[in-house]
């Protein structure tokens, strides 16, 4: 589903090198120190930086130099995740139009989103009147519409207290299963991973290590692993 | 009470520069409806401040969404440019209008630069700059996801606009379009230079009924329409201008991916030229006609040792009361609507009005170069204070959040605490605003013009009167000197902002 192969990515002075592999219908943590370059994997992926050597390979079909509204990604972000002079509805409605001209049908779609995510009863109200989960699930809900078969989310419910990012991340878990989606998730908590992630990709000075279960990741023996959950 | 000294004096300034002239007017029996003339007058004033402010801050919206979302060799060079009339004393660029449309200019006869089309253009080379770097500022405030957001959701240009750059700007707007409207509404030099009895506005008529007609009470009428206007446009802009006093870095657009395409780097690239082309040749015309042109004459010399002198005084002024008026707000956050209105007084009673009060004040005391000096200087500083105070607040908000539980802790108080903690702890903002003043001072003809005494001579006069003579060489090597003085004071400015 994700192939990253023999790539570098190079950034005044920053080296991150990678080559892996992620299958469909997974949920991947990424995990690492502060700085190890976890959002820029990410924003690699989405298009948003381009490699200086290898290729990215999305659902069978080279996206190396593709723009990022041609790769068939969805980015939640910490913040910003919603335009503030538009309501709920629209901010989901720009994921199918971004010229917000739709029919009878789109609308639906919208509506049976925005009710998958739990925030009907906020429709017509503006991010700016929502709180920061509510404002998360505008972002999730957008992710339903556009239909893209793989999500990232950049330390999306960071911001969240520990009981309202659970019920995020249980959100994600469904919504992940019901759509086979295949969820990359940058967190700066081994909880998140624990919480959901079938694997780990650890990050760390540069360096994308080969990617390994949850369970085997907190047991590991490899001294930067074993430094990071101390 | 002790944190209110500074308002009081600000407002015991401008009533002192008031009060005699309605005394005046009642001795006299006028009275304060506007008449036939008045009319005009205003008339004129409003019509061509909403031109000025229309032909600067439309085009602005395109050339900042331009600047915004190209990337291109001499971008930073560009946007230098456009902060250079923001510092530029008003004579200078006179003189460089003039040396390009004037009657011996390179391009003489394409306007007629003495009327409507001067004032107008003059407004237009001062202003849309400043709402350029303004709207970009704007502009620039949307949050990085946004964009990120757009290219993901395959927004085109247009949707950009809608969804991102509009938001962005909209608010900025009314607060733009109203500076802009006050700086065109209240402009006094380029209207005595380029206007003429078709093409006054309230401010040269006022200075004209006070000191040729000597007609208090026409003067005094035209003076509470101008405050008028200035305080509509202050209601407009929300109660708070928005002053350019931070000369900020913009940031760069390089997280955008729209105006990728041929037709929009070309339609971004012809915005960006022609605005460049109305902004550069005046600045350029001012460093051909005066490099080779300066000569250190005597002139010359105490000119600048005058203007050098009534800034450093304006400067002291000027940061006394801002530094005053800032605790003050601090202190006082309850009042702190009225003590920001305080603050902008000094803008918004005209400077004739001013002027005119204080000489009636003053006029039995002393009326030698010195009482000029000290009223130039004084008037300097409250014209200086609106662009002071829209800096120094936060800074001293800060330190005093930082420093106030371990001065009380440590008995630190009184002038021990402001030369061992607050003024260390404000430095680059004081720096910056007094370097501001300074300038601001050193450029300004206004404050000259309305209260210099007779042989007193500065820099903006000096050109000023040069050019009256027809010596354009010579006006041409003062107003060189003038602007490099100007230019590089607000280098020095924007470096003392990265103080720490």
């Amino acid at each position: 589903m994700i192939k990253i192969s023999n790539a570098t990515y190079e950034w005044q002075g920053f080296r991150l090198a990678m080559d892996f592999a992620l299958s469909e219908n997974t949920i991947t943590a990424v995990l690492g120190p502060s700085g190890a370059g976890k959002s820029t994997l990410l924003n690699i992926i989405a298009g948003f930086e381009t490699l200086a050597q290898g290729t990215i390979m999305l659902i069978g079909e080279d996206h190396t130099t593709t723009e990022p509204s041609a790769r068939p990604v969805s980015l939640v972000f910490q913040d910003n995740n919603s335009f503030a002079h538009m309501t709920a509805r629209n901010n989901v409605a720009l994921g199918i139009s971004p010229a917000l001209h739709l029919n009878a049908d789109h609308w639906r779609m919208i509506d049976a989103a925005l009710n998958k995510v739990g925030i009907t009863h906020l429709a017509n109200r503006k991010p700016g009147d929502m709180s920061g989960g509510e404002r998360q699930r505008i972002a999730l809900a957008r992710v339903l519409v556009r239909k893209k078969p793989i999500l990232l989310l950049d330390e999306a419910f960071a911001a969240l207290g520990p009981s309202l990012r659970m019920e995020m991340l249980a959100l994600v878990k469904s919504l992940q299963t019901e759509q086979r989606l295949t969820v990359l998730m940058v967190t700066h908590q081994t909880e998140d991973a624990k919480a959901i992630a079938d694997q780990v990709l650890f990050v760390d000075n540069g360096h994308v290590h080969p990617l390994q279960a949850v369970k085997k990741f907190l047991t590991s023996k490899d001294e930067a692993i074993k430094n990071f959950l101390s | 009470m002790r944190h209110l000294t500074s308002p009081i004096l600000i407002l015991a300034a401008l009533a002192v520069g008031i009060i005699p002239l309605i005394t005046f007017s009642v001795a006299e029996g006028g009275t304060p409806w506007p008449d036939a003339y008045a009319l005009r007058i205003t008339a004129f004033t409003l019509w061509q401040a909403a031109f000025s402010t229309a032909l600067s801050v439309l085009p602005a919206n395109a050339v900042a969404r331009a600047l915004a979302r190209q990337q291109f060799w001499g971008r930073d060079m560009v946007l230098a440019f456009f902060a250079v009339p923001l510092s530029l004393p008003v004579i200078v660029a006179v003189f460089g209008i003039a040396a390009l449309y004037g009657n011996s200019g390179m391009f003489a006869g394409v306007l007629n630069l003495y009327g409507i089309q001067g004032i107008i253009l003059a407004h237009v080379f001062f202003n849309l700059p400043l709402a350029v770097r303004l709207l970009l500022e704007a502009i620039d405030s949307s949050a990085p996801e946004n964009h990120r957001l757009a290219s993901q959701l395959g927004f085109s240009g247009a949707d950009v606009w809608r969804h991102v750059d509009w938001p962005a700007m909209k608010p900025a707007l009314p607060r733009v379009a109203s500076l802009v409207f006050l700086l065109c509404a209240s402009s006094f030099v380029i209207v005595l230079t380029f206007g003429g009895p078709s093409a006054t506005t309230l401010e040269v008529a006022i200075y004209q009924s006070l000191r040729m007609d000597f007609d208090v009470s026409r003067a005094l009428t035209l003076s509470l329409i101008q405050l008028g206007i200035s305080l509509v446009m202050v209601w407009v802009a929300g109660k708070t201008l928005m002053l350019p006093a931070q000369l900020q870095t913009l940031r760069s657009g390089t997280l955008r991916r729209d105006g990728r395409s041929f037709s929009a780097r070309m339609i971004d690239a012809a915005l960006i030229m022609t605005a460049s082309l109305l902004v550069m040749p005046p600045l350029f015309a001012v460093l051909y006609e005066g490099v080779a042109s300066v000569s250190v004459d005597e002139a010359l010399l105490r000119a600048t040792l005058t203007s050098a002198a009534i800034a450093c005084l304006s400067a002291a002024l000027a940061l006394g009361l801002a530094w005053g008026l800032s605790v003050a707000q601090v202190r006082q956050p309850r009042w702190r609507g009225s003590l920001s209105a305080i603050g902008l007084g000094g803008y918004l009673v005209p400077p004739a009005v001013l002027a005119t009060g204080w000489f009636l004040a003053f006029r039995n005391i002393y009326g030698g170069p010195v009482l000029s000096i000290v009223l130039i200087a004084s008037m300097n500083a409250l014209m200086a204070l609106p662009f002071l105070i829209a800096l120094l607040p936060a800074a001293v908000q800060q330190s005093f959040i930082q420093h106030d539980r371990l001065c009380a802790a440590l008995s630190v108080s009184g002038f021990n605490r402001l030369r061992l903690i607050d003024i260390p702890s404000t430095r680059s903002a004081l720096a910056q605003c007094g370097l501001m003043a300074f300038v601001l001072s050193l450029g300004d003809l206004t404050a000259t013009t309305l209260l210099g005494s007779q042989g007193l001579l500065t820099l903006p006069s000096l050109v000023q009167q040069q050019m009256g003579h027809y010596q354009s060489s010579a006006a041409g090597g003062t107003a060189f000197v003038l602007a490099m003085l100007c230019l590089g004071l607000t280098f020095a400015a924007q470096r003392a902002s990265r103080w720490t």
